[in-house]
């Protein structure tokens, strides 16, 4: 059927901040969804709250409102725009979510609003897990044996009924939050609890564990015509027991027989027409390795995580699919546009393997809990594509940018077997690294199977790149070996590591042999038509696809995986220089590993390489290309890590210079430049031993601000207060001391901002400064932040120009930078200074109208300032203001601590807008789920240190008619001034009484906490439990005071006088 | 250890030799399934011919004795990119070079197989050699040039004597050309009593058996081949219910003055929409043949169209206008491939005994 006609305006909700189990995949969905509805010839009015989304830009949308995704807000803008329908199925849960609650209001009854794509009663079908069981109940579709349940004593006496292991899965939550496997009555009171508690219904579903089963996910697609098929198997590496976000999956399906495959695929046919699915559909499956028996997991009747995964690996782009579903069109009638031949009505064939491997946070977040279960915790991932499984898996493991560059942990290397062991049992993010090592000490496929239950297959792929790890290293600088080497995707570094020798060694051998790698497309079809899809990925096999067109072409470096500290800010930015490289008349070509961004979506550049981020796998691209240069600033810290390489090898980097891209970024070199331009900077030393550093903070006075060099996201930076910290701080680091100098800061009590600069060599613009909310010491990512700054005086607004535009000048910058200031009694200080784009671009670029990435492209393409119509200077700033809000994955990480300090620890933001500072914070606070009841209850718990501050806090908490619950010493000393307070109980003393803090919290009787004390970071202080039980409970939790002031702000704002006459 | 590929427009693919290690030449095709190598390899449609596996990684679930297709499969040479070193399933007896090197088929991996694979898309098909050497490669492409390799193929796979597949209910025969075990698991699933005749069957040895249906199978080669099959087809459609499937669904259109001509390089794989034109259905087919039915020379008064493929408007099923009697290219017996359609034997089975209803009431 062709597209309706009967409505004409859509409206489509996007999924919020980024959080772990909902990250980037729904920008990209969204994007495809909107530009999908527009080409189509709808007006489309999109509401998310996430600025850092190429989805919120302007020329997505017909309008774009970035507002917090509740019901209020959104219901206020139904009302100013009169959708006539709502598209909610690409904006992941939250979406999903959002239109069910919309609909239970009876706002879209009463203007006659349509939900376009599934019915609700099908995704309710779905998602509600009983409902979906008797479903499949009637279809004849197995299920493991389960039941829902509402209370903790009903999953005891199920768990206890029908045996151990059981899965918990809490109902309505992303991600699987709050859910686990239980291995006996204990583990199920806890978990059970835990997950009741954070389902929005309380509800979990409890049921027998199928660990050790494959698991097997199918993308299906369905139009109301009935039309349905397959668009992608992917098989999990990892058995059935972690969650399929946390688990490494490789498509097409490896181990599956026709049989069984046809098996399934029936199974996900019958599931998706019998929900009567309209759009994209995620079919989870449990297949047993020993016979026919199957189970179905579950569905997402919706575009997914998998979904944008599905699609890159094979080309088929669902989302925009699902969005030309929705408006009535058919799979039949709708054109492939991939080969522009054939129909969408078409099962991709793959000739090529894909490995997706999660990236998880553990780097950051040291001390969490990294056992891998039903609770996702990656924030990321990345795929690579290979002629073989082997090349596939190498091409991702260099593609996480983590420590290990290959099969080979350093760490795994020194564990004792019955580390080993253990870790193979119990699977935690690193235990591919774990099975290499064990396959490495000799151990049989068999032995590893036993603990792992991985199938013999996949652990082969395993145990041959061991072997081969072995035959390298006995043939050195042979070239058979080489090309063997090459064609199972070892890269140059692990050869030359094996042969002992430099990797141009083996770059200059491996060229000088022509054993280079050729470039194959992806095409939906294993090239049974005629394609120019230009996406492409390289492989050491025989003919070459990508072939250097005529035009002039940069290459466009992207910002690999999502992870803390380098989230989608940087997709963005990547994603709008080559929208300005474009409207040059440039080729761009992106190179990035990502499969969740809009970066990697083939329609987006002129040429795509989907490769690992390394200096040889863009090497090899630049060979072929031979472009005009690199572009390396908008792609986070992985890019301008290659910068040097690049240019090493012959590349030009285009912007700034490597040079100068040093001079910023080795600290004594920058020092250098801050003296000669007499610029403030907090006072800051350099030690390489244990006792240099103890030295230099004596020296500084505490406290002080440590950190390595060399660190992106604020990783391992604290502030100390005193000798003892710093030496818990030096035992703790022990490893990253021994490779980088450690930086010891004077720490400096002000105001920070953001500001990113736009230079090109002769002028200097400063589209906007972001002042940040919370005092130095929270990372700048974890801060909210407001702009136009609202503290700031015209002079120190003119001081920030000023150091500004001497930096940017004297770094020689063309291009983009950030810089970061403390700004304290009137003057200014410069913290750091990042010589490419930072995360605050998409934010300001939104708010500014300036399109900075863009802006800056065109700076480092040649055009100046001057030329774009810019002129030196901060620019004019508007009449709105704008408060960006960090979001956070706390309830995900077990064992994280949630007190903010110099370390990142968000995974995403939201932005609220209004006239005034009170109300634009209220929208951001609402945006970042912190919407708190016009009157309530806040426990204060406050270290002695903060005491003096927090009383007029507590004072205006009781001026709106909060409650205030505190602890002895702090309700004593409010009580002094004459505040009633409500005393409680310390978590360790008395844990059975009524008022115990850990009691109030869990019954749900406090609803806000403000919590300083940073010093317990211990998993029994009393500080680190009352963190952990706020998260746990779902309540909002402030760490630092100046928040809690901004909270305050709004709250007050929308709270009236109680003033007596007399 | 080496061996190559030689086609006969002289290119010589190197690689590595698996299975069995004799030469053997064909014509060299290609499949785009991602599963059900067994299926595909057992399957006697691909007889003198090479096949090519574009997806990259084959034998990962060796190889098991209840997916056979055919028990001596004339398939002439297996190529793909890389053989499973360690395959791994509960069903699996063997591994794929052991049983290639136990039916003397000789298979070559460590082909770009895309490469391959767009030069036959753009070549269409051409006929190849796996050699041992690639010194003669000039002669060898010359005389795979002159050679008709698939000539009389089905006599080489059909039965030789006629076998009974006992069953209950309706009584079928079926005409083998090259037959997938596939089909007739589908008729013994509906509980069919079955006689399996050689292509040779005349109508009049077909009709003394009084059956409740025929079905025409699947097979290799060049339908215009058969001639003689077409003959007895005519005969046959008057008097019973009649189904065919791929070969058999071309014989019927010859048998009803249609005609079939060489695809550039044919339909294998199952990714393959075919819409049927009644209900506007469209459903995954399973696909394996190189000649299609011209839908031009299709003659309006004795045949209808009802299946085409979405993408290429392909004619992929017919039914007569006057008798019970109906056909389609594609494999509703899957294996490998999807089951999407395989109702089209229900069809078959309530033909028969609407035929039978009617007899009846006579």
């Amino acid at each position: 059927m062709p597209k309706r006609t009967d409505i004409h305006k859509i409206m489509v909700i996007g999924s919020g901040p980024i959080i772990i189990g909902q990250a980037a995949e729904f920008d990209y969905s969204g994007t495809q969804a909107c530009l999908a509805l527009r080409e189509e010839g709808y007006e489309v009015v999109l509401v998310n709250s996430n600025p850092a989304t190429i989805m919120t830009d302007t020329t997505i949308a017909d309008k774009v409102y970035i507002e917090p995704l509740t019901v209020e807000s959104i219901s206020r803008i139904i009302r100013q725009e009169y959708p006539d329908a709502i598209l909610p199925t690409l904006g992941g849960q939250v979406g999903l979510n959002m239109a069910l609650s919309l609909a239970k209001t009876g706002i879209l009854d009463e203007l006659n609003i349509e939900l376009l794509g599934t019915r609700l009663s099908s995704i309710e079908q779905a998602e509600d897990r009983e409902k979906f069981k008797e479903l499949c109940k009637e279809l004849g579709e197995p299920v493991p044996p389960s039941t829902t349940v509402n209370t903790v004593e009903e999953a005891l006496e199920f768990g206890d009924r029908i045996g151990y292991p059981i899965i918990v899965r809490p109902a309505f939550t992303m991600g699987g939050t709050g859910g686990g496997i239980c291995n006996n009555h204990e583990e199920l009171a806890k978990i059970a609890k835990n997950g009741l508690e954070l389902s929005p219904v309380t509800e979990c579903l409890i049921e027998k564990s199928i660990a050790g089963y494959k698991e097997i996910e199918f993308e299906v697609m369905r139009d109301h015509d009935d039309n349905a098929m397959i668009v992608c198997c992917m098989e999990n590496f990892d058995p059935v027991g972690i969650h399929t976000g946390d688990s490494i999956v490789f498509s097409p399906s490896q181990t599956l027989s026709d049989k069984e495959y046809q098996m399934l695929r029936d199974c996900s046919l019958r599931l998706i027409r019998a929900l009567k699915i309209e759009g994209g559909c995620n079919v989870q499956l449990a297949l047993d390795p020993n016979s026919f028996d199957y189970d179905v997991i579950e569905v997402n009747p919706r575009v997914s995580r998998s979904s944008a995964l599905a699609s890159k690996a094979t080309g088929y782009p669902i989302a925009k699919m699902a969005a030309k579903i929705a408006i009535g069109m058919t799979l039949d009638e709708i054109k492939n546009p991939v080969t522009g031949t054939t129909y969408a009505e078409f099962e991709p064939a793959l000739d090529y393997v894909v490995c997706k491997i999660p990236r998880w946070p553990f780097d950051k977040f040291s001390k969490a809990d990294r056992t891998l279960s039903t609770q996702m915790k990656a924030t990321g991932e990345v795929m690579a594509i290979g002629r073989t499984a082997e090349e596939a898996m190498q091409k991702a493991v260099r593609s996480l940018e983590i420590d290990e560059k290959d099969l080979y942990s350093e760490t795994a290397h020194h564990a004792s077997d019955e580390e080993i062991e253990q870790k193979l049992v119990k699977a935690q993010d690193d235990r591919l690294f774990y099975l290499a090592e064990a396959f490495r000490r000799g151990y049989s496929l068999e032995d590893v199977h036993e603990l792992t239950k991985i199938n013999f297959y996949f652990l082969d792929i395993v145990s041959h790149m061991v072997e081969m790890e072995k035959n390298i290293q006995e043939n050195k600088d042979n070239l058979e070996t080489l090309r063997l080497a090459k064609k199972y995707g070892f890269s140059d570094a692990t050869i030359a590591t094996l042969w002992n020798e430099s990797i141009d060694q083996v770059r200059d051998l491996r060229k000088k042999n022509g054993i280079i790698p050729v470039y194959k497309m992806v095409d939906t079809c294993a090239a049974e038509f005629e394609s120019k899809t230009p996406y492409f990925y390289s492989t050491y096999d025989g003919e070459n696809e990508s072939h250097k067109s005529g035009k002039k072409s940069v290459i466009v470096i992207g910002s690999g995986p999502i992870r803390i500290g380098q989230g989608v800010e940087f997709d963005y930015a990547t994603v709008h220089c080559v929208k300005a490289l474009q409207k040059m008349g440039y080729e761009a070509i992106v190179i990035n590993s990502n499969p969740e961004t809009v970066s990697t979506d083939f329609s987006i550049s002129d040429k795509l390489y989907f490769e690992p981020l390394t200096l040889e796998d863009v090497l090899n691209v630049c060979d072929l290309e031979k472009t005009e240069g690199v572009i390396v600033q908008f792609g986070g810290q992985t890019s301008i890590n290659l910068a040097a390489g690049l240019k090493d090898h012959g590349i030009k980097i285009l912007g700034t210079s490597v040079k100068d891209l040093n001079r910023a970024e080795d600290r004594e070199l920058f020092d250098q430049i801050i003296k000669k331009l007499k610029l403030n900077q907090p006072k800051g030393l350099t030690a390489t031993t244990h006792e240099g550093v103890i030295k230099a903070a004596e020296e500084l006075g505490y406290p002080v601000l440590v950190r390595p060099s060399y660190v992106l996201g604020g990783k391992a930076m604290e502030i100390v207060y005193n000798k003892s910290e710093l030496e818990e701080y030096l035992h703790d680091h022990v490893d990253i001391a021994a490779d980088h100098p450690i930086l010891v800061d004077d720490y400096l009590d002000g105001r920070e901002c953001d500001v990113d600069a736009i230079c090109d060599g002769q002028d200097v613009l400063l589209p906007g400064i972001m002042e940040h909310i919370e005092h130095a010491g929270v990372h700048s990512g974890d801060s909210m932040a407001v702009y136009p700054p609202q503290n700031f005086t015209d002079e120190v607004k003119d001081k920030i120009m000023d150091v500004t535009r001497k930096l940017a000048l004297t770094l020689n910058c063309v291009g983009i930078m950030n810089i970061q200031f403390i700004v304290r009694n009137g003057e200014v200080y410069v913290i750091e200074v990042n010589p490419r784009a930072s995360r605050t671009v998409p934010f300001l670029s939104k708010i500014t109208g300036i399109e900075m990435a863009q802006v800056a492209t065109r700076v480092i393409m040649g055009e100046s300032l001057a030329q774009q119509g810019y002129s030196d200077g901060l620019a004019p700033e508007p009449e709105m203001i704008s408060v960006k809000a960090p979001v956070f994955s706390f309830s995900k990480l077990a064992d994280v601590d949630s007190y903010l300090g110099p370390e990142m620890k968000s995974t995403g933001e939201v932005m609220g807008s209004d006239h005034t500072f009170a109300k634009a914070l209220y929208k951001a606070f609402a945006g970042a789920k912190m919407q708190l009841p016009e009157n309530g209850n806040v426990l204060l718990t406050i270290e002695d240190k903060d005491k003096e501050k927090i009383l007029p806090i507590a004072k205006r908490f009781a001026r709106i008619g909060y409650r205030i619950f505190a602890t002895k010493g702090t309700a004593d000393f409010l009580k002094n001034d004459g505040l009633h307070v409500d005393l409680v109980t310390k978590v360790h003393e008395n844990k059975n009484a009524d008022d115990n803090i850990l009691n109030e919290l869990r019954e749900g009787r406090i609803d806000l906490v403000i919590n300083t004390m940073g010093h317990d970071i211990e998993k029994n202080s009393d500080g680190f439990i009352i963190r952990q039980m706020a998260i746990q409970q779902n309540v909002p939790l402030l760490t630092a005071l100046d928040t809690a002031d901004a909270l305050l702000t709004s709250l007050e704002n929308r709270s009236f006088a109680t003033d007596a006459l007399k | 250890m080496k061996r190559y590929l030689i086609l006969e427009d002289g290119s010589i693919y190197e690689g590595e030799g698996f299975g069995a290690d004799c030469e053997s030449s064909g014509e060299v095709v290609f499949t785009t399934g991602m599963t059900g190598y067994q299926e595909a390899i057992t399957d006697q449609s691909y007889a003198d011919q090479i096949l090519v596996f574009t997806n990259p990684l084959i034998g990962n679930y060796g190889i098991t004795l209840a997916d056979y297709e055919s028990l001596e499969p004339q398939i002439k040479g297996v190529i793909c990119h890389q053989v499973a070193r360690r395959p791994d399933n509960w069903r699996m007896q063997t591994t794929l070079p052991k049983f290639l090197k136990q039916l003397s088929i000789p298979g070559l991996q460590g082909i770009d197989t895309r490469e391959l694979v767009k030069k036959l898309r753009i070549h269409g098909t051409l006929k190849g050699k796996i050699t041992d050497s690639k010194e003669n490669a000039a002669s060898i492409a010359q005389e795979l040039k002159q050679r008709n390799i698939t000539q009389g193929v089905i006599s080489r796979v059909s039965t030789k004597n006629s076998y009974p597949v006992p069953g209950s209910k309706r009584n079928i025969v079926v005409v083998d050309f090259g037959i997938k075990h596939s089909i007739l698991r589908e008729l013994a699933e509906r509980d069919c009593n079955c006689i399996v005749l050689p292509y040779t069957a005349t109508a009049e040895e077909i009709l003394n058996l009084n059956p409740d249906g025929v079905l025409l199978s699947n097979g290799p080669g060049n339908p215009e081949e058969m001639l003689t099959a077409a003959k007895m087809v005519q005969e046959v459609e008057k008097h019973v219910p009649l189904f065919g499937i791929c070969m058999g669904h071309q014989v019927f259109a010859l048998a009803n003055g249609a005609s079939t001509y060489k695809m550039k390089f044919g339909h294998r794989g199952f990714n393959h929409p075919v819409r049927e034109i009644a209900t506007g259905n469209i459903g995954f087919t399973s696909q394996n043949h190189g000649y299609a039915v011209d839908p031009k020379s299709i003659d309006k008064e004795n045949l209808m169209i009802t299946h085409v493929e979405v993408n290429d408007g392909t004619v992929e099923g017919l039914r007569h206008k006057k008798y019970p009697a109906f056909s389609v290219q594609f494999h509703p017996d899957a294996t490998p491939g999807p089951h999407d359609e395989d109702s089209l034997f229900d069809d078959f089975m309530s033909m028969i005994d609407q035929r039978k209803e009617e007899e009846r009431h006579a």
